[in-house]
């Protein structure tokens, strides 16, 4: 089992307030991911969940029980950390089995959990290796060992995958995601990343400045964003926020569109632009458009079957039914 | 590109450097040779001495038939390995504290603890020589161990404290979460991790409990008299035998000079600990 709940947990650092106040429920085997910019207190509220850190007020539930006094070691939580954590007198043998060596655990058993975990990871070979002998994913591998072996209520991942290169932030992304699927286990994770937020999650806490600004599933905060900071973060590339007449136009103080739906055409279209920069991957390609009378470029996203040059002028038609509109507070209408 | 050094400036590098490591190292070198001397040949002239042709044990023998140099050498192991010990299991506590749980009053403390070095010794040598007096610890090797365990024991906890400081802390917090309490933290995470910078400094300490001389010169007499007590007990006042001075100094200096030229690699090592990453 492992069930967390937060209720009312708040954290001060002297007269700095990081966390106000916040409530949040994470059901058994879900897998949470923690979004939002540096410093919005997401990495503050897994340590307060794990007892890294103390609570300043509220408290911590973990199966219904209160966990909030709890030492770390208490609370049946495993932690992975960003920069792996790994003890590096220790072969990966006697990393993986510290835990276990901690709660005491018989050899025997000890081995047979070390030989199952290294056989999952692809760590067999590596065993008697010291972690400095490894690369940067087989390490992470290690830390994800260890974490297992301690058979938790839940991991704890705290921006595991940013140490990692391009090509193999996307394998551990899908081992990750294959780990909770086999084991299901409660998962915790936090990331700023929102492509990791959205592959990985099966729910999104959005995070800004110590608050919560909306919980959902991936496809519900992409959808239907409750505000203009959800709105911009969640998709990639950004939604366009565009203010002004354009806005005014639909009766409100802003509207937003992703870059996917709004249609080009040469001919012509609710709002005439030229082609600015254009971002080609092959098999998408993002133009940046400079729309008269707009303040910021609108980004499209468009096939890489189109050709379009630096200069052309083409004209741009968001798709009715995809728009969003938020007030002068930045709420969606 | 590294910089480029003609073959000139390193002949004169090499020449001064040369030159100022054998002018700190001659007056060893002096004592060495004059303690293989007679007396007689020992207050000649310099030159004199230097070339002139006997050589001799008898120094050694005179020294080792007044005086038990074993005795003497067994305290000194005793005293500044003991006092390092002990030093070492009040001070790894006190550093991680510093270290690790640091408040705002942390560096005050440091600069406290570092200030105490800085009272000339004689200053308190009154009140400590009646405490011991009325403890009964005098010329004692407890007494001593004690005496000199507080002497070093602001430099065991800043040389501690700066190696702490070089481990990140989410291994440790990697611990705790694993189920570690603190002392399987500190005993299986953290002290492992910091045997070099431990290891050069129970060095240190061990040398300066050694040559320690103004306290193992006061407060001992016979019983619990060190090398360096040894040492002093040959400039008597019927005269300077400058054969048998060296011959005892030899005889005190070479135990921690052959520790620390086998050691020096270590000592480098951990004095320089983090400063490279």
């Amino acid at each position: 089992m492992g069930r967390i709940t937060l209720k009312q947990v708040q954290k001060k650092f002297g007269d700095v307030e990081v966390i106000p106040p916040l409530d949040l429920e994470i059901k058994d085997g879900e897998f949470v991911v923690f979004v939002g910019p540096s410093g919005c207190g997401k990495s503050t509220l897994l340590r307060l969940i794990a007892g890294l850190e103390d609570t300043t007020s509220g408290n911590i539930e973990i199966d219904d029980e209160d966990a909030t006094g709890l030492p770390p070691a208490k609370r049946g939580l495993a932690m992975v950390f960003q920069s792996y954590a790994l003890y590096p007198h220790m072969s990966v043998r006697k990393n993986i089995a510290f835990p276990m060596r901690m709660a005491k655990i018989p050899k025997e058993e000890q081995d047979r959990k070390i030989e199952a975990a290294a056989k999952a990871l692809n760590l067999t070979d590596y065993l008697d290796r010291k972690p400095g002998q490894l690369s940067g994913g087989q390490r992470q591998r290690v830390a994800i060992g260890r974490a297992i072996v301690r058979e938790p209520a839940a991991f704890l991942f705290d921006e595991p995958l940013s140490n990692l290169d391009a090509a193999l932030r996307v394998g551990m992304r899908l081992e990750i995601s294959e780990l909770h699927k086999r084991l299901d286990t409660t998962m915790v994770y936090v990331t700023h990343d929102q492509v990791e937020a959205m592959t990985m999650a099966d729910k999104i806490v959005v995070l800004q400045a110590g608050v919560i600004e909306q919980v959902g599933s991936p496809l519900d905060l992409y959808r239907a964003p409750k505000n203009k900071f959800v709105a911009g973060f969640i998709g990639s590339p950004k939604m366009n926020l565009i203010e002004g007449a354009a806005a005014s136009k639909h009766n409100t103080h802003t509207i937003g569109i992703r870059p996917e739906h709004i249609e080009v055409s040469t001919k012509s279209g609710d709002w005439k632009g030229t082609v600015g920069v254009s971002e080609h991957l092959g098999s998408d390609t993002f133009l940046h458009v400079n729309v008269d009378g707009f303040a910021e470029p609108i980004t499209v996203r468009i096939s890489g079957d189109i050709e379009l040059k630096y200069g052309d002028s083409i004209y741009l038609t968001p798709i009715a039914e995809q728009l969003h509109k938020f007030d002068d507070q930045g709420q969606r209408v | 590109m590294a910089r480029a050094v003609s073959n000139k400036t390193k002949i004169i590098n090499t020449v001064v450097g040369g030159t100022i490591g054998f002018l700190i190292f001659f007056p060893i070198l002096w004592i060495f040779i004059v303690s293989f001397k007679t007396e007689e040949d020992a207050i000649r002239a310099p030159m004199e001495v230097l070339f002139s042709s006997g050589w001799t044990l008898d120094s050694f023998a005179a020294v080792q038939a007044r005086a038990d140099y074993l005795k003497h050498f067994f305290n000194s192991v005793i005293i500044s390995v003991g006092s390092t010990l002990l030093g070492l299991v009040i001070a790894i506590p006190a550093a991680w504290s510093m270290a690790f749980v640091p408040t705002k009053n942390t560096k005050n403390v440091l600069m406290w603890m570092l200030s105490t070095k800085m009272l000339p010794p004689v200053g308190v040598l009154i009140p400590i020589y009646l405490l011991f007096r009325d403890l009964g610890i005098l010329d004692s090797r407890i007494g001593l161990t004690i005496v000199l365990m507080l002497i070093n024991l602001p430099i065991i906890i800043w040389m501690l404290y700066t190696y702490f400081k070089e481990i990140p802390s989410e291994i440790l917090e990697a611990a705790r979460m694993d189920g570690a309490n603190l002392r399987e933290e500190v005993l299986y995470v953290l002290t492992p991790m910091a045997v070099p910078g431990i290891a050069s400094t129970v060095l240190l300490s061990i040398i300066l409990a050694w040559n320690e001389s103004f306290w193992t010169i006061i407060l001992t007499s016979a019983k619990a008299a060190p090398l360096t007590a040894f040492i002093n007990s040959f400039s008597s006042p019927e005269g300077l035998f400058y054969a048998k001075l060296s011959a005892a100094s030899i005889m005190a200096i070479a135990p921690i000079l052959i520790m620390g030229w086998f050691s020096q690699k270590q000592l480098v090592r951990g004095l320089t600990f983090g400063a490279v990453k």
